[in-house]
């Protein structure tokens, strides 16, 4: 990609950061730590990768984004509105009564969400069915899904890896955001998942591992798993918890928290710094 | 009336995909190694390409049916009502039932008449899980015939469904050449006054032959079949309890959460009378044989009819 390009593309992820911190703190609850680590994945599906048409939301040939670890909808719900699925005042009231930005991704109300999700490990499969689906109708529409890395501890996400392997779902990938922490603490602390790689090369994946904040890595990577035939891809990214605000960066606590007031003025303040930035 | 034959309705519910399937090549199959048992895989045979085993992974399969049914298939998944309710139930609530997903579960093997394999594989819960999630549509056809129609109407509807089989061999009583299926709407087998029967699934044959033998004994019994659950069908009930003033209900469930407590509701929402369930009593099966199991638990010919004449005491 050029350097325009790049440029817009981190742009884009900073308004996508913007938007997530506005979201999570009118709603005064919800998940900014994961939101801000899949920022930038996100903000590269719908912004370069993904055939999408924010006026044609259901176009039964459109690409397909599935969030499985469907708590960071903040970050969802920024994309999809900068792109134009809804207006981005939909995000200020997020999680409110008799909102339509539910605290987890809802299919049936939402413009632009491909799945409803939220319970960890399910969304993996619906991401299967859907790519099994673009094989039996000849489609040749692309399926892309988000886990976790908390999330892997699932035994689901295993059973859907063997499903998608089994029925060479190479139509299909599945980043990891690898952002190291999860609730209860670091990743490698409460469960483990030593090998993360290894045990998805062992399930029949085609594994590249990349800095999810990269856009560059990002392309590439997604441009190789398009040249892999007959086995489903997976994209392990290598991502900072928080990524975009410093007091929230790697630190465990920001899972699920919302900023108070005067944290919410800081986090927006740097990033608007940052934005301001990238636009000199 | 044709000539009556013994057949499960699992066997049917094969039958009848197979039927679908000629005319709609939306639908897809989904089994979790239980093709053989479940009976898909009489459409496995006749539609290979569609038909897709998830391995032992119930949870992933539901998953799987859910992201078929969104891309616009209509996913008919088959498993132990065990499994397919019981081991999957937070997959079927969270990614079916939510979103409303156009997906058709099948659970078979339900009740206790599974027989041998005891009470890790007798399902007495799937209709107290299915009927509790919003949306849901649960259809427990009682014969063969009724079961074939049964899987066209939720084909035709546009929304979750789950269908119960059964693993024994039954008497398919329904008359094939005068029988329609309406989901939400329960059949009258007969007419009666003093009580009315109302039984769902492999049981109603079994009240049938109960009912008519009161009948002899100067007791009249009305009975309903009952093959949807859930809507259940409300003014039947009123009607039966307003013409009968009591009501018996018959199940190859736990009392608790099934047909007998939606019929309860309906009928003390709307006209409380007394209502009387017959069913598995708040208690897990056992292994034997499944003829055997229906009559200890009560729930064949003989045991319904000396039930309900105790209770009409």
């Amino acid at each position: 990609m050029d350097k325009s390009e790049l440029l817009e593309l981190k742009k884009t992820a900073c308004n996508v950061r913007l938007w997530t911190i506005e979201g999570v703190f009118n709603a005064k609850s919800g998940h900014p730590g994961g939101s801000l680590s899949a920022a930038d994945i996100m903000t590269y599906l719908y912004f370069k990768e993904m055939n999408v048409d924010p006026k044609n939301p259901k176009d039964p040939k459109r690409d397909r984004f599935v969030l499985s670890k469907g708590h960071c909808c903040p970050s969802l719900y920024a994309a999809l509105a900068l792109k134009g699925f809804f207006p981005t005042d939909e995000i200020k009231s997020l999680r409110h009564i008799g909102a339509m930005l539910q605290g987890h991704p809802d299919m049936k109300h939402t413009p632009g969400i491909d799945m409803s999700s939220g319970s960890l490990g399910q969304g993996i499969s619906a991401a299967c069915g859907m790519a099994l689906a673009g094989k039996l109708s000849n489609e040749s529409y692309r399926v892309y899904a988000m886990l976790g890395d908390g999330e892997c501890e699932e035994g689901q996400v295993w059973e859907a890896a063997m499903f998608a392997s089994h029925y060479k779902l190479d139509n299909l990938v599945a980043f990891v955001d690898f952002n190291g922490l999860q609730i209860d603490g670091s990743v490698a602390d409460v469960a483990g998942l030593d090998k993360l790689d290894e045990k998805f090369k062992a399930f029949g994946f085609e594994v590249i591992k990349i800095d999810g904040h990269d856009f560059e890595q990002i392309e590439d990577a997604l441009n190789k798993a398009k040249t892999v035939k007959g086995k489903p891809t997976v994209i392990i990214a290598a991502t900072v918890k928080g990524k975009g605000v410093s007091y929230m960066e790697n630190q465990v606590g920001w899972h699920g928290k919302a900023p108070d007031a005067e944290q919410y003025q800081k986090a927006m303040d740097e990033l608007k710094a940052q934005l301001k930035e990238l636009e000199a | 009336m044709a000539e009556s034959k013994k057949i499960a309705t699992r066997e049917s519910f094969g039958m009848a995909l197979c039927e679908l399937a000629k005319e709609h090549d939306d639908i897809v199959v989904l089994d979790a190694d239980l093709a053989a048992a479940t009976k898909t895989e009489i459409f496995k045979k006749a539609y290979p390409e569609r038909f897709f085993d998830c391995g032992i992974a119930e949870g992933n399969m539901i998953g799987v049916a859910a992201g078929l049914a969104a891309a616009g298939k209509v996913p008919f998944a088959a498993s132990f009502a065990m499994f397919a309710t019981g081991r999957a139930y937070e997959q079927v609530r969270n990614s079916v039932g939510y979103p409303h997903l156009n997906v058709k579960i099948a659970g078979s093997h339900a009740g206790i008449s599974v027989g041998e394999d005891g009470a890790t594989h007798q399902c007495c819960e799937d209709i107290a899980l299915m009927r509790t999630i919003p949306g849901m549509v649960v259809l427990n056809p009682a014969d063969h015939y009724e079961m074939i129609e049964a899987v066209k109407a939720a084909y035709a509807y546009n929304g979750p469904v789950y269908i119960r089989l059964g693993r024994l061999a039954i008497e398919s009583f329904n008359d094939p050449d005068n029988y329609s299926f309406e989901i939400g709407k329960g059949v009258t087998l007969e007419e009666g006054t003093d009580v009315t029967v109302i039984a769902t699934g492999l049981v109603v044959y079994e009240a049938l032959k109960a009912v008519r033998a009161l009948k002899e004994k100067g007791i009249s019994a009305r009975l309903i079949n009952m093959h949807t659950i859930k809507p259940i069908d409300k003014d039947i009930i009123i009607k039966a309890a307003k013409e009968t003033g009591k009501i018996i209900t018959v199940e190859e469930h736990n009392i608790i959460g099934g047909l007998g407590e939606a019929v309860a509701a309906a009928a003390s929402e709307n006209c409380p009378v007394p209502v009387y369930r017959i069913g598995v009593e708040d208690t897990f099966g056992h292994s034997g044989p499944a003829v055997g199991l229906l009559s200890e638990f009560g729930l064949d010919a003989a045991g319904l009819e000396k039930k309900i004449a105790e209770l009409l005491k």
